[in-house]
């Protein structure tokens, strides 16, 4: 196999893994997983009531 | 989940966070003035009291490593320790390594502040400290990917949140890119050479130095939003999927860009021109999550009426948006034939740094000194408005004078007689450069300004007492 055949099999192989990523990231059985972890960044709050004051969080 | 919250709260290691939070104030304060110093340089040469110590030469390394390294990676540390422990709901790993790693990188910008206008040099451009400090940098380095790998490893959470990731991926590339391109070979103490020739040595040092920018002053604050935009706007980020494509993109793309550095160079021309046509599919991904974080604010927009914080973070963004428009653009070989070695390179640098870095750091500070300190918010938010209006003030200034400049020097370089014969000598674009290097040093000045109001207002609110910051309401 000479390099140019290399090459653009191995393009194809990445094309095929980034497809693959943007699959699974927007496939419906991940939807879940996801929201919840987009609400890490509130999880660790006692009080959940977020977003009252114009400083964010506040210290607990 | 309320008490389990409640019980890791108290348990996170929050004085590292404070340290690197303090450190990265009055890093930033040394390293604007230094570069507002250059700056005036740069108008009246004088300027450098014939002291071969306070030479431009000396000073902008000075400048450059005290901004990336003093400032910008305080503030990752401070960030990254912080972000990782709430989003893993668990006290930072490896007890002591954390103190390690805030003394250990003082003392590593310590040695950097005496041995840089000494005049001990790699030559090598954001690489310049010599063989004893590179390793000291390493040690500390390895470390701090320790705790960081090693909190994420005992989270008490089922996901790894994606400014995780972000933090992950710098941490992980600059120990490698910082390994590999300071291989040299010590003659004594204070010289080495590096171990690499020619365009090989040229090609290293921007897979180096353009992925310093890719994943110490991207990725890295990327991170840092990631986790303050959805915090200070009290919303989930607009998509979480889109931030999984965004860092996958980003990462797999930024690593190949490094030659456009190298432009019509004895670099072989395949790879200038892979190195272009990398630059310009970065674009997409850079987008994405510049997107990402702006659209967190959908149906929140009222926000930015009165809470300058999220101003800082969301014009951040802007700049972010801006400067990697630019990026691509320039990276495009007939573009660069214009732009090279002109100040329109130093104007999308500082886009970058001053807009973009500068600016999400100064947000994320804000929001994380009134948590760390034991107060509801900032001593003063007028004080906060004031240094907003003064940085971007400071930017635009900047990086108007610097694109003028920058074009007109291409333009005059370049323009040649009917018989063939340069129009313009050198010294004439200098000349012409002039009025646009005071407009640069004004825009310096007010960016430094704003900093140190903002030192003010943190020194107000540590000093005042427990809990008499109250938060107020706002419709």
């Amino acid at each position: 196999m000479d390099f140019g055949t290399f090459s653009g099999l191995y393009t194809a192989f990445l094309i095929l893994i980034f497809i693959g990523i943007f699959a699974w990231a927007y496939s419906k059985r991940r939807k879940k997983d996801f929201e919840e972890a987009a609400n890490l960044v509130f999880a660790d709050e006692v009080n959940q009531k977020h977003g009252t004051s114009s400083q964010g969080a506040k210290p607990q | 989940m309320d008490h389990a919250a409640t019980h890791s709260e108290n348990d996170y290691n929050y004085k590292v966070v404070r340290q690197f939070t303090v450190m990265t104030v009055i890093w930033g304060i040394v390293g604007m003035s230094v570069g507002v110093l250059i700056a005036a340089q740069l108008i009246w040469p004088a300027l450098n009291f014939d002291t071969p110590w306070l030479t431009y030469s000396r000073l902008r390394p000075l400048h450059t490593n005290a901004v990336i390294f003093a400032f910008g990676t305080s503030a990752l540390m401070a960030c990254s320790f912080y972000i990782v422990q709430r989003t893993c709901q668990t006290r930072l790993f490896g007890g002591p390594l954390a103190s390690i790693v805030f003394w250990g990188w003082q003392l590593i910008i310590v040695s950097a502040a005496i041995s840089l206008p000494l005049g001990y040099t790699t030559s090598k451009e954001y690489a310049e400290l010599e063989w004893p400090i590179g390793i000291l940098i390493a040690v500390v380095w390895v470390i701090y990917a320790i705790v960081f790998f090693g909190t994420l490893a005992k989270r008490k959470t089922t996901h790894i949140y994606v400014a995780n990731w972000f933090f992950g991926a710098f941490i992980i590339t600059i120990a490698m890119l910082h390994i590999i391109n300071n291989l040299a070979i010590p003659l004594s103490y204070t010289k080495s050479y590096s171990i690499y020739a020619g365009a090989v040595d040229a090609m290293v040092q921007w897979w180096y130095g353009h992925n310093a920018v890719g994943f110490l002053l991207t990725a890295g604050f990327l991170g840092m939003m990631y986790y303050f935009v959805p915090k200070q706007a009290g919303r989930p980020v607009y998509s979480y999927r889109l931030s999984i494509v965004h860092f996958w993109a980003l990462v797999s793309i930024y690593i190949w860009a490094g030659p456009h550095h190298l432009h019509y160079t004895a670099l072989p021309d395949w790879a200038q021109s892979l190195g272009m046509v990398m630059s310009l599919i970065l674009f997409a991904p850079s987008w994405g999550g510049m997107i990402n974080g702006i659209m967190t604010l959908s149906g929140a927009w009222h926000k930015l009426r009165y809470d300058p914080i999220l101003r800082f973070l969301i014009v951040s963004l802007s700049f972010y948006g801006m400067s990697t428009f630019e990026g691509p653009m320039m990276a495009i070989k007939t573009v660069n034939a214009l732009s090279h070695y002109t100040d329109w390179t130093v104007g999308h640098v500082h886009s970058g740094a001053l807009g973009w870095v500068a600016m999400v750091t100064i947000g994320s500070i804000y929001h994380l000194i009134p948590v760390l300190f034991n107060q509801e918010r900032m001593y003063s938010t007028k004080l906060i408005n004031t240094h907003f209006w003064l940085a971007t003030i400071g930017v635009v200034l900047y990086i108007v004078a610097m694109w003028i400049s920058g074009v007109m020097q291409g333009l005059m370089w370049r323009a040649v007689n009917e018989d063939g014969t340069l129009t313009y000598s050198f010294i004439e674009s200098i000349e012409a450069s002039y009025p646009f290097y005071f407009v640069r040093l004004v825009g310096g000045l007010f960016f430094l300004g704003g900093m140190l109001l903002m030192a003010y207002n943190v020194f107000k609110t540590i000093s005042a007492t427990d809990g008499s910051l109250k938060a107020t309401e706002q419709a």
